[in-house]
């Protein structure tokens, strides 16, 4: 018993590691190459708009760095304070992995987003926009290496096992596993769409509190663009991934549609209250033969049960059921959301009419949108990552086997500090980006950080 | 290669103990200023904190990154010691990061909010350096007794919490000789004259704690011909000491010359404790329970590792001596534009 709530809020202290970490590499990532974009502009077109649009973000960009640092430290500790296990089975695998992570992307993103963020006054302009290149390749550097482990651990390949302990036999096979490419795309189309939408989002905000800037047009427009062009590709490429996990992982997909028996014919849940103690659901809604015409491209193709998950004696070996299924939902809601709003603002917007084509309420809708991107991402993780339990590396480590021997007491006392301390964090950080927002829009009436209105005014040049 | 030099799995396990003993060295001098600048930052005025941030700001992150490379080899290259010492360290561990957390948001978050809540954020960024640094101290103290949770263990581990964060603060204030001009740079000299006496205690109190708690470093250091042999390293240590003191007496020159010599000196007396640990603990690397050779991954995981290690690190070297060149001299606002 003490082990399983060791256990258990050991895999809650997790989840609300990652779930708060992700949050920030998801908007640094496609950032990275944001910024890049507007000094690649400034340098062709010589406007200066462009170069008011990167000081704003890469304020965002460096506020977001750093809580993704930070938070990404205390995971790599936590492999070894909470699952050891984990190491001391799959090491040799996992090991060179990050390793290469640490030693060719932390490294080379830290030190060049130094020269980056203060070093514009005294390196020329060339080694300028070279370290924000560097600094944009590190970040997607970092997202590879860490996603071919983490699609290892979903799909694992190119090893064997001796003494209970995975050795690595062929590393193509390894970096390259089945489920690599589809992870990684699908993880690089979520960071453009969550800082296509938060770019969005900030600059309707702007719109809304009066400023009337060159910049916060280009911005919008910019970030509509970025919403528009990539959600399609998303939802192409997040298509392909459903279909190589039915490959793979049938229990995730499983779950998922909330399909029972393995059958075709099977509907596209629209709503349904799984109940994973009588194994059925309740309350179904959904379009026939839905889930076999996307997964199998033939109406009566057949779709895995849940029911073929259950071992002999009845133990359960699929993920939790209503926790899947939802996440899912929520994702592709979430996503389909992007789609209307985005591709409906780039209508309004067409043949030059620019933020004024928009009614007031498409340039509401994309406050609560600014976020939207935070929400689909935590929500597919939920999905693949609870989708895969209750295995920790698919058939090779399972969840329980890896948590180390902490007694409960202390694990709770931490997971409840780590808590206040992401929530504390996560006001701070959204109550800047509006704080850093209002005083574009409003100039100089509102004090520049840390320094008296005085000194403010004479910085802003009034518009 | 892997037979030129004979059975990999001999010389392996060392070269990785070596880089992760080079990264903590690193980590411990690097961040080190940072976190005793970060330490320091109350008893200077408003102007003089915005002028301590900035003379690490361009740094902090990527000397905090060896850290993550020294918890990355142990993880990677020792997956059999890293439970055993994470799991047995647990509370320090979760008090660092939670201070490290404090510390890099801080960083980021003072420079960017009203003036009010800016002072918030300077407590949070005091408050984080030393939370981490006192409980880096602590694992120090801890590890040294072998890890063993008695109360004479963790009071000496306290005691070392004290003691690393004072010498963080030396280290830090040495930093700011170099990099600070005017009244700040003065008072950083008398700070550093208070700190030296951090260090001094601190490496008076493991030197004679170690061999006390296991036979086998007391036969190390106290047998003949080990004792000559490792004479220079004491007598280094305290002719160091003596010249960083004699020039704190004398500093700050009229042309700021020598202002290099305390952090120079302080790194260097970093080294020489560090060296000493080292050869007290191999080749353990769970005191006096687990080697470096038991705990080690197999040789193939480590060999992919040690070749992207030897084409990468001389590149960071670079690069990072590169942002070092870049923001050499005294520090100046920290500005993004």
């Amino acid at each position: 018993m003490e082990m399983m709530d060791t256990l258990l809020l050991s895999r809650i202290q997790f989840a609300a590691n990652i779930s708060f970490h992700i949050l920030f590499p998801t908007i640094t990532i496609a950032l990275g190459w944001v910024l890049v974009f507007f000094k690649w502009r400034y340098a062709r077109t010589n406007e200066q708009v462009w170069m008011d649009a990167y000081f704003f973000w890469v304020k965002v960009f460096a506020l977001s760095f750093a809580m993704g640092v930070v938070s990404g430290i205390t995971m790599s500790f936590q492999f070894g304070t909470n699952w050891p296990g984990f190491m001391e089975s799959v090491g040799n695998i996992a090991g060179p992995l990050l390793a290469y992570e640490i030693m060719t992307a932390f490294f080379m993103e830290a030190v060049f987003l130094g020269i980056m963020l203060f070093g514009f006054s005294r390196v020329p302009g060339w080694a300028h926009t070279g370290a924000t290149v560097l600094v944009a390749v590190g970040t997607t550097m970092s997202t590879f290496w860490i996603l071919v482990l983490n699609s290892w651990m979903h799909t694992p390949q190119g090893f064997e096992m001796r003494d209970g302990v995975a050795h690595a036999t062929d590393w193509f096979a390894i970096i390259f596993n089945p489920s690599m490419p589809y992870r990684l795309v699908h993880v690089l189309l979520a960071s453009g769409l969550t800082v296509g939408f938060l770019i969005a989002g900030m600059s309707a905000l702007r719109w809304v509190m009066g400023e009337r800037s060159a910049e916060v047009r280009k911005s919008l427009r910019l970030g509509v663009i970025m919403g528009a062009s990539i959600i399609p590709l998303q939802i192409y490429a997040g298509d392909m991934h459903g279909l190589n996990t039915l490959e793979y992982q049938p229990a995730k997909v499983a779950a998922m549609e909330g399909n029972w028996e393995t059958q075709g014919n099977v509907p596209l849940l629209l709503f349904a209250l799984p109940d994973e103690e009588a194994r059925e659901n309740r309350f179904e809604i959904g379009i026939p033969s839905g889930a076999s015409l996307i997964l199998t491209h033939r109406l009566d193709g057949e779709v895995p049960g849940l029911n073929d998950f259950v071992a002999e004696g009845g133990t359960v070996l699929h993920p939790p059921v209503n926790a899947v299924f939802w996440s899912f939902r929520v994702m592709v809601g979430t996503g389909m959301a992007m789609l209307v709003l985005s591709w409906a603002a780039l209508f309004l917007m067409r043949r030059g009419r620019g933020i004024e084509g928009l009614p007031r309420p498409v340039v509401w809708a994309f406050l609560p949108m600014a976020f939207s991107g935070w929400l689909a991402t935590l929500a597919g993780w939920y999905t693949t990552e609870i989708g895969r339990q209750p295995w920790l590396v698919t058939g090779v480590l399972s969840t329980d086997a890896a948590v180390g021997d902490v007694p409960p007491a202390l694990v709770a006392s931490t997971l409840v500090a780590y808590l206040v301390i992401y929530a504390a964090l996560l006001v701070a950080y959204v109550s800047v980006l509006v704080y850093l927002a209002r005083r574009k829009a409003k100039g100089a009436s509102v004090p520049e950080a840390g320094r008296p209105i005085s000194g403010a005014i004479q910085s802003i040049p009034a518009e | 290669m892997m037979t030129l030099l004979g059975d990999p799995a001999v010389w392996l396990p060392v070269v990785f103990a070596a880089l992760m003993g080079l990264s903590i060295l690193i980590y411990v001098v690097l961040d080190g200023f940072d976190l005793g600048v970060g330490i320091l930052t109350p008893i200077g005025t408003e102007a003089e904190k915005d002028r301590m941030v900035a003379s690490i700001g361009p740094f902090w992150d990527a000397n905090e990154t060896w850290l993550v490379m020294a918890v990355g080899l142990l993880l990677v290259a020792f997956p059999a010691a890293h439970g055993t010492i994470l799991t047995a360290l647990y509370l320090p561990v979760a008090i660092m990061l939670i201070g490290l957390i404090l510390r890099g948001t801080a960083f980021e978050f003072r420079a960017k909010v009203a003036l009010p809540k800016k002072k918030a954020w300077n407590m949070a960024f005091f408050a984080g350096s030393i939370m981490t640094s006192m409980a880096q101290g602590y694992m120090l103290g801890l590890y040294v007794m072998g890890l063993d949770n008695s109360w004479s263990s963790q009071a000496f581990a306290l005691l070392t919490a004290v003691f690393l964060t004072v010498g963080y603060s030396f280290i830090g204030a040495c930093w700011l000789i170099l990099k600070a001009e005017g009244a700040l740079q003065l008072k950083a000299v008398k700070w550093a004259r208070g700190g030296i006496w951090g260090v001094v205690l601190g490496v008076g109190a493991i030197s004679l704690a170690t061999p006390l708690v296991s036979p086998r470093i007391w036969e190390r250091w106290f047998s003949i011909p080990e004792f000559f042999l490792l004479a220079p390293l004491p007598l280094m240590s305290a002719a160091l000491i003596l010249g960083i003191w004699v020039v704190l007496r004398r500093l700050p020159t009229v042309n700021d010359s020598f202002a290099w010599l305390p952090f120079a000196g302080a790194s260097a007396l970093f080294v020489l404790a560090f060296t000493g640990l080292a050869y007290s603990f191999y080749p353990y690397v769970v005191p006096e329970k687990l080697t470096i050779y038991d705990a080690a991954s197999a040789p193939e995981s480590l060999m992919i590792i040690l070749v992207g290690a030897l084409i990468v690190i001389p590149v960071i070297a670079g690069y990072s001596a590169l942002a070092y060149y870049i923001f050499r001299g005294k520090a100046r606002d920290l500005r993004y534009d």
